[in-house]
């Protein structure tokens, strides 16, 4: 098998980091299965910017960034610091360049990347909680989702029209609770198409990849 | 922090700041960490970056004097220019110092490469 497709190595972490820092769990490996399914889309959209929102471990991202063999950048964000820490420790130690910024989604550079990004990755904090739990300053952030779990990701979603190029392509990570019917119609009134890339039941949880490319 | 990177970092979410473009660097650390030069990417890439804000940042970290003020139109075929344009955008990297809101003032650090663009909710506008 191509060294494309090797899960990446985490950086040198300790197990007390996962305190703070998302592990990679099923869903992140779920994401990282249907990127490489994706694969000779990807390779055909030939993208320039990817940029991941809330990285965590940096696990997706470096996979995406040693996916695609030619030069990109790629940018992502967490709101977490520890998690920047991480995902820049993840990329080096797999030779990767990846730029991290801490900031709250895509709050510092929606406006100068927009219509330029090729490929947006988020496995948002999904999970359904009070809305209290959201945006807290500890781990309870990377899986905190509020009200259906769509707390986090609809802030998101009417920001995926500006931020993608014409071409570019939107994997978001869902599962049944975040009732995915309501976010195919958001996401299509704002002229994308959704399709399903990959599923998984892990426990409790049914998890999706879900696409978004304009119609 | 790449200045590409840089190059695409606003401020405007702070409460009252309009365009929050460019940030000024104060940087105390800066490598040059070499990356391996595309001809097409450079070319690509220059159509997303704006060219005065990448002229200023890389005069502000000390790498700007070989760039030209404004980008000429035979920029394509100039590869000295290009492989000049390559270093400052790919490969000065701002190790540590800080961002400033050219509007605001409000700083924010970056450490260890990361720059840390957090604002406190009452910072942000609604």
């Amino acid at each position: 098998m191509s060294d494309r497709f090797k899960t990446p190595l985490l950086g040198n972490v300790r197990d007390e980091d996962f305190n703070q820092v998302y592990e990679p769990a099923e869903d992140s490996f779920l994401l990282l299965d249907a990127l490489e399914k994706e694969d000779n889309f990807l390779q055909t959209l030939k993208p320039t910017v990817c940029v991941e929102v809330g990285c965590g471990s940096g696990i997706c991202i470096t996979f995406l960034s040693q996916l695609l063999e030619y030069p990109a950048l790629f940018i992502c964000t967490d709101i977490n610091p520890k998690a920047a820490e991480m995902t820049q420790l993840t990329a080096l130690r797999n030779g990767k360049v990846v730029e991290i910024v801490v900031c709250n989604l895509v709050d510092t550079l929606e406006e100068r990347l927009a219509g330029t990004v090729d490929v947006l990755l988020f496995n948002p904090p999904y999970v359904v909680t009070p809305s209290s739990e959201i945006a807290s300053a500890d781990i309870t952030a990377s899986w905190a989702g509020g009200v259906r779990g769509r707390e986090v990701t609809d802030k998101l979603l009417p920001k995926v029209k500006s931020l993608l190029s014409s071409n570019g392509v939107f994997y978001l990570v869902a599962i049944q609770e975040n009732d995915i019917d309501d976010i195919q119609q958001l996401m299509c009134k704002n002229g994308f198409r959704m399709t399903c890339v990959a599923s998984r039941r892990a426990g409790r949880e049914f998890l999706t990849v879900l696409k978004f490319v304009r119609q | 922090m790449k200045l590409l990177t840089h190059n695409m970092l606003t401020s405007s979410v702070i409460k009252g700041v309009t365009k929050g473009f460019p940030l000024k660097i104060v940087a105390s650390k800066v490598e040059v960490r070499e990356v391996d030069y595309n001809e097409p990417f450079i070319i690509k890439t220059l159509s997303k970056v704006d060219w005065p804000a990448l002229h200023q940042a890389a005069n502000e970290v000390g790498y700007g004097e070989d760039l030209p003020i404004e980008l000429g139109e035979d920029f394509q075929k100039d590869e000295t220019l290009l492989r000049k344009i390559h270093n400052a955008l790919l490969q000065v990297d701002i190790i540590e110092g800080e961002l400033v809101c050219p509007e605001s003032g409000r700083k924010f650090p970056i450490s260890n490469g990361i720059p840390n663009m957090l604002l406190s909710e009452h910072e942000v506008s609604s």
